[in-house]
């Protein structure tokens, strides 16, 4: 179990990028792009708020996961 | 004897916590329940930096500033003691509802209506952000072993009542008010009797001691100097903060969320049911379900926390889009049948055809026009009667057992994964930016979702806000099931 945790810390990192991407690329920025108020209030939340949480801290997350903090006799 | 004494003290202890928690609710909730008239009175829509300073209000004063509160509140928490920083807390909510109560309208004071607003809902979050850690570090603290859940799971409580309180107020205002009078003044009577609460919360407050185990602490010299350094400077501690929050916050502030509030908002925008109804049928399934937060806070001290909450995460991810298929369907008038329909002319701006159908339900759209700007603005609005409204509530309430499922053991869990020194700080930030930013901006997304799907004419639009929260609570749900042990991790429990 121990391995498999450290193994899924690339999953975790694998996935915050592909959100910091997605997040950025695909909902963000066009959203900022188009100008209305309803689209400019969305694409900030996700590029101010959500982007940097999820893409910072969940890899983060991934990266301890990878080094084995999270193994057994190290919790 | 010693039993009884302690269970005395234990009583004292939520009552004078979860009174104080409850009407910090109340008083952030009842901004939320009442933003549309709020944005009538201080945001005009005509005006554009208004209206940027409403969607500043709503978003960033609401959720976003929590955590900020919570590391702010936190380190005094941990530095001064608990009792100290969560009567400092109260006060600030209550004061600034209160004072939100007394601002003059934008038509009074213009520019500077708006301004005060936001000034004083950054209050009210950072207030919110200080108060959940403290009530529940607080009780948990004088918990005896073994029954953390069971004791916590009451201060739990008060976010769901806090919410149906602020719905009770304002529906009884409104049924003793004219429409006239509530539009007028009557908006402001939840605001200032907040004032109220307050005081009596506090006189409750300002007797209680200081938890033991950080009494124990601050006696033995080994509380800390720097709390923050210590939380999330700390590799050690740190790899617990962001367990906390992926491992069950997050999840859990999604789920919270969406059974709440975008279920309410679900109701009044998607399926179109009056405001009040829609209130009503909450409201309902808030009282039924609420005393199972403290079962499963019970529940927890019994076969460990972690799977309750998982499992809530779990049902939810499954069936969200089932239930939430369900709700439509029963105000889907497409599929409904006709008895009668009439139009009435209001007068020369305004029609109002009523459709009545077989199992009792009202459909009534209203169509306005705008004599300046020439635009006709049509509200369409549903009531439903008997069975449909039953299954509405079942709908709901499913979705209420969730949340006390995944609410109700959490404040247990976060404090039984960090130790005394640090506990107000560290449970704190991971809470609330789970709750915070991840719950508070769901009905923001899911909305948004929803209205982009059904401009795009998906025939399944109604379901597409419900992505956000379904993806959230599986990832959650991986990382916990994975990382979470389901035994409080004994290292940290001094």
């Amino acid at each position: 179990m121990d391995n498999l945790k450290k193994i899924l810390g690339l999953v975790w990192i694998a996935l915050a990028l592909f959100t910091a991407y997605f997040c950025l690329f695909e909902l963000a920025i066009p959203k900022i792009k188009v100008g209305h108020q309803e689209d400019l209030v969305f694409g900030i939340i996700i590029m101010f708020i959500l982007t940097p949480i999820i893409s910072m801290g969940l890899g983060l997350f991934g990266y301890y996961a990878l080094c084995g903090e999270y193994a057994k006799e190290r919790t | 004897m010693k039993n009884k004494a302690n269970t005395k003290t234990i009583w004292k202890v939520i009552g004078a916590s979860s009174m104080g928690t409850l009407i910090e609710w109340y008083d952030f909730f009842i901004f939320g329940s009442l933003s549309i008239v709020i944005s009538t009175k201080f945001f005009p829509a005509d005006n554009p930096t208004a209206a940027f300073l409403s969607t500043l209000a709503t978003f960033a004063a609401g959720f976003v500033v929590r955590p900020f509160g919570a590391l702010f509140f936190g380190r005094l928490g941990d530095l001064i003691g608990r009792k100290y920083t969560f009567m400092v807390t109260l006060l600030l909510m209550g004061g600034a509802t209160f004072l939100i109560g007394c601002i003059p309208s934008y038509q009074s004071i213009g520019f500077f209506a708006p301004l005060l607003v936001l000034i004083l809902r950054l209050l009210q979050g950072l207030a919110l952000g200080g108060e959940y850690g403290g009530a529940a570090t607080y009780v948990a603290e004088h918990a005896p072993e073994g029954q953390r859940g069971y004791w916590t799971s009451w201060i739990q409580t008060t976010a769901t009542f806090g919410l149906f309180i602020s719905l009770v107020v304002i529906l009884i205002t409104k049924s003793i008010l004219t429409e006239q009078q509530f539009d007028a003044w009557g908006w402001r009577v939840p605001f200032i009797l907040s004032i109220l609460m307050v005081y009596v919360s506090y006189l409750i407050r300002k007797n209680m001691s200081e938890s033991p185990e950080f009494s124990k602490a601050k006696e033995e010299g080994t509380t800390s100097k720097n709390p923050l350094k210590e939380s999330f400077g700390n590799r050690y501690n740190l790899k617990f903060v962001l367990l906390a929050l992926f491992g069950a916050a997050m999840g859990q502030g999604v789920v919270w969320y969406t059974g709440q509030f975008y279920s309410m908002s679900y109701m009044k925008t998607v399926m179109h049911l009056s405001s009040d109804e829609a209130d009503m049928i909450l409201g309902t399934a808030l009282l039924i379900g609420t005393p199972f937060f403290i079962f499963f806070g019970w529940l927890s001290d019994k076969v460990g926390r972690k799977w309750i909450m998982l499992l809530g995460m779990l049902l939810a991810l499954c069936t969200y889009r089932p239930i939430y298929k369900a709700m439509y369907q029963l105000t889907d008038l497409a599929k409904k049948e006709l008895v009668s329909s009439s139009t009435q002319q209001v007068d020369d701006h305004k029609q109002i055809k009523t459709d009545l159908y077989t199992d009792g339900t009202h459909a009534q759209e209203t169509q306005e026009l705008n004599s300046i700007t020439k635009e006709t603005r049509i509200k369409n609005t549903v009531t439903v009667h008997g069975s449909t409204r039953i299954w509405l509530t079942a709908l709901i309430f499913i979705q209420i057992i969730y949340i006390t499922m995944v609410y109700g053991p959490i404040a247990a869990f976060l404090v039984e994964m960090f130790p005394v020194k640090i506990r107000y700080t560290s449970m704190s930030l991971p809470y609330h930016v789970g709750n915070g930013i991840f719950g508070g901006l769901l009905p923001a997304i899911s909305t948004y979702l929803t209205t982009n799907a059904k401009v795009a004419n998906d025939p399944e639009f109604y379901l597409a806000g419900l992505w956000y929260p379904i993806i959230i609570a599986a990832v959650c749900f991986t990382i916990g099931s994975l990382y979470i042990k389901n035994k409080p991790n004994h290292l940290n429990n001094g």
